[in-house]
């Protein structure tokens, strides 16, 4: 089969910002990834894609449609040299003194750019993040929440009880929520009965992380201790929080 | 252009005595009525060939100049010939610029040019550049030197900043439009938007979409208050949507809006969640174009839907869409005729634009990975779609990692009024993905069946015979792309002999040598230009070339930016177009002028 492919390329850079977080590939990358079924079109196609030629790994979860990846599965070689893409032409032309062609394909550099920035924006550790302020000192916090396909941020000063803090989320987000939290604002988490209903609903819940790196459960402790504490926020899916409950709770009677 | 035959001719300008006019006079003057009317320069070009009274007479009556190589002629000769112009639109580097296929500074200076027109032309209203270096200085240069201009265009520019907007923004009291397409804008950190002057104004457009910093958003409200003849706006990035929204309610009139980046603002502030966007579309009547949606937030997609149904262009290249979300507004979109869109709709978003928008004339599909090996998200299927529903297409611009020659040949049949037809298979010497065939057939196909073709870019794997038929049926292609294709030269040989309104060739990493050019060379004075890059052309060669044709501006350069070298074998770029002014001066150390 003559098909021209240079596999040697896929092990290079790829041109592009990355800032995509590669290493976590824990759920915190909320603002990139879209909660759609569509492989074709979400965005984790495209860093899953990108986790692939960096690990060199031929294997991937989407049944691979296009030739040159059915020909990685096959081959699974590190280096294939420029001898073996089997078109005739290429012998002709004099190779290419990078692995990665400049110029090819034939896209602005401009709207690279562009369509790079976007990807890296939203995800948390995005390069294009100005440096947060510490909820410490009361400034802005990032709030995510899973599914949502951007990240927001708040300022603590404008609210002074759970109660504001937990409508303002409830309002947020409730474009995007599935469930019906923020009806009722949030929950009382010093009830430990009312908590361990929501949770085992598939309901969203605020957490946390605190100064400690810990995620805890919003409402823990008093606000004000809370907002000096507070990192940042991230509203996940109740069955997940569950497993912060019991360490909330911990850490709540340690301090009373 | 003709060399510029020097007579005696009836001096311009008003006569201070009247005496009456002989009969030579009186036809001149008539002639020169007339000629007003001619618009097209293609007929004003051939106007000027018929006599030297015509030649005099329609130098006199033109008034849009139109320089398309900024070294093919130069300022001097350009405002001797023409004395009454009003509009000047030229262009700079060549297109594979674009790609990173030249060094910096190159060349493409406007300076002497504006110096020049502020002699010849200071009633100057509109100057349009692209692809050229406009430096700051440039700006204010023009600022300054042209009371009457209302119209400044700088498309896909680089080397200017805020500061040298800020020049126009405050002295050009004629502005009405100011637009910024694609450019390279560098951050002075000068606050153009606040220099515009506190009175009212004429501004009727206003685009920086290209502008990668955040602009002084309240300077820019209170900009709308003062213009109330705006009528497209676009702005970048840095605008949020609730920001947008304020803008709308002010200007409610606009037909053309950019929308920034269409998503909320990272600070949640809690009166944004009731703004009615919606409302603020569907107040917006007049609305036919619409564009940015640069990070955009897919739930606020419903809100543009009041004005779907009267849009002619979406421009949706930067928005990350699935073909769902993007169905969710297509199909409101009857009226549509210009459409770019991501990839990441994959072919079943293409679908749904297939069967809604008969009438789409320009389509365009960007990657959003555009690396080679990427995995595209379109395919022949999409091409397909598109070209049953879509007949009317005149244009189309489609990226994929996949293609087939039978939907090519389809294309080639449903959409007979193609004029524009660029097909890149990013991965290089891919060939017919199910037969593994060469695409000659495909490409073929459209030359023979698309007799108005004006425009071809060719990729995939492509052997001789696809540049046969080029030669043999494009005989109306005027600009022709190649990239890692053909055999010999022969390929080359058919499409220089074959195609005789061929004006601007660009050639890449193709293996076509000496003797084809050798042999061709007569044909380069009809073009525009010739760009080969990593081809297989000698020095020595392109030394006889650079000999032989004395107007032809030959010059030859590395990808770096090093000393071209004697000894390597090929040469890495030649760039060779016809002048009349013979080799620049501006030129940089690495680009060697034969």
């Amino acid at each position: 089969m003559e098909v021209g492919l240079k596999m040697e390329e896929t092990e290079l850079s790829l041109g592009l910002g990355l800032g995509l977080g590669l290493g976590g590939g824990e759920k915190a990358d909320v603002g990139v990834v879209k909660s759609t079924t569509s492989g074709v079109g979400s965005k984790r196609g495209y860093s899953e894609t990108v986790e692939l030629k960096l690990n060199n790994n031929s294997a991937k979860e989407e049944s691979a449609t296009s030739t040159p990846l059915d020909l990685m599965k096959n081959d699974n070689k590190d280096d294939v040299s420029a001898k073996d893409i089997s078109s005739k032409v290429v012998d002709s032309v004099k190779p290419p003194s990078k692995t990665q062609v400049v110029g090819w394909p034939p896209v602005r550099a401009y709207r690279k750019n562009m369509l790079a920035v976007q990807k890296s924006s939203g995800g948390p550790d995005s390069e294009s993040e100005k440096p947060m302020m510490s909820g410490g000192s009361g400034g802005l916090v990032k709030v995510s929440m899973d599914g949502a396909p951007y990240l927001r941020k708040v300022d603590f000063k404008m609210y002074n009880s759970y109660q504001d803090l937990s409508a303002a989320l409830g309002k947020m987000f409730s474009s995007f929520t599935l469930g019906n939290y923020g009806a009722q604002g949030m929950i009382d988490f010093m009830n430990e009965s009312k908590l361990m209903d929501l949770l085992n609903d598939s309901d969203y819940v605020p957490t946390y992380e605190d100064k400690d790196g810990d995620w805890m459960l919003v409402g823990d402790v008093p606000w004000e201790m809370f907002v000096e504490s507070c990192k940042r926020l991230r509203i996940m899916k109740g069955k997940e929080a569950a497993g912060l409950a019991p360490r909330a709770m911990e850490k709540c009677k340690n301090r009373s | 252009m003709r060399e510029n035959t020097r007579l005696d001719g009836p001096t311009i300008g008003p006569a201070p005595v009247y005496t009456p006019p002989c009969p030579d006079q009186v036809l001149e003057n008539v002639l020169e009525n007339v000629l007003h009317f001619l618009t097209c320069r293609k007929d004003r070009n051939s106007a000027s060939l018929v006599c030297k009274s015509w030649y005099r007479a329609e130098a006199l009556t033109r008034s849009d100049l139109f320089i398309g190589n900024c070294y093919a002629v130069g300022p001097a000769r350009a405002t001797e010939r023409f004395r009454r112009v009003k509009s000047v639109v030229m262009k700079g580097k060549p297109r594979f610029a674009d790609f990173g296929l030249i060094p910096p500074n190159w060349g493409a200076f406007p300076t002497p040019w504006i110096s020049a027109f502020a002699q010849a032309y200071p009633w100057l209203q509109k100057i349009h550049l692209k692809r050229m270096t406009v430096t700051d200085y440039d700006l204010q240069h023009i600022s300054l030197s042209f009371p009457s201009l209302n119209d400044l265009t700088l498309v896909c520019c680089e080397a200017f900043g805020t500061s040298g907007l800020s020049f126009l923004a405050s002295n050009c009291r004629q502005l009405r439009v100011l637009d910024l397409f694609e450019d390279e804008v560098n951050d002075d950190e000068v606050d153009w938007i606040c220099s515009f002057p506190e009175t009212e104004n004429n501004l009727e457009s206003l685009s920086f979409e290209c502008i990668d910093f955040p602009i002084n958003f309240n300077a820019l409200e209170k900009l709308l208050a003062r213009s109330p003849n705006l009528k497209r706006l676009r702005v970048n990035r840095f605008v949020t949507i609730d920001q947008l929204y304020r803008l709308m309610v002010r200007a409610p009139q606009l037909t053309h809006l950019g929308t920034g980046s269409f998503t909320p603002s990272e600070i949640w502030i809690p009166a944004h969640q009731d703004l009615d966007f919606g409302a603020a579309f569907a107040a917006c009547k007049s609305l036919v174009c619409l564009s940015g949606f640069r990070e955009i937030a897919p739930v606020f997609l419903p809100s543009i839907y009041p004005v779907c149904a009267n849009l002619t262009s979406l421009n949706f290249s930067y928005a990350n869409l699935n073909a769902e979300e993007l169905s969710s507004v297509i199909c409101h979109c009857h009226n549509l005729q210009t459409f770019w869109v991501l990839d990441t709709v994959g072919d079943e978003g293409l679908r749904a634009v297939a069967s809604t928008c008969k009438d789409l004339q320009e389509l365009r599909v960007f990657p959003i990975d555009a690396r080679e090996d990427s995995e595209g998200f379109v395919s022949e299927v999409g091409l397909l779609a598109i070209s049953e529903g879509c007949k009317k297409l005149r244009s189309i611009l489609y990226f994929c990692q996949r293609m087939t020659n039978s939907a090519v040949i389809a294309m080639s049949k449903n959409c007979p009024e193609l004029l524009v037809f660029r097909l890149c298979i990013m991965g290089r010497h891919r060939p017919d993905h199910i037969t593994n065939e060469p695409m000659d057939e495909g490409f073929g196909a459209i030359v023979m069946n698309c007799k108005k073709l004006t425009r071809l870019a060719v990729s995939g794997l492509l052997t001789d015979k696809a540049f046969e038929y080029i030669g043999q049926y494009g005989k109306l292609v005027r600009t022709l792309s190649v990239a890692f294709a053909g055999d010999s030269d022969m390929a080359l040989k058919y499409v220089l002999e074959g195609c005789p309104n061929l004006l601007k060739l660009e050639v890449r990493d193709s293996p076509f040598g000496d003797s084809v050019l050798r042999s061709s060379l007569p044909h380069l004075y009809n073009m525009r230009f010739l760009w080969m890059s990593a081809c297989r052309l000698t020095l020595s060669a392109c030394r006889q070339f650079a000999k032989e044709m004395p107007h032809l501006v030959v010059e030859v350069f590395t990808n770096g930016m090093e000393e071209v070298n004697d000894k390597d074998e090929f040469v890495d770029t030649l760039y060779m177009y016809r002048s009349l002014e013979g080799p620049r001066t501006d030129a940089p150390e690495y680009v060697k002028i034969l």
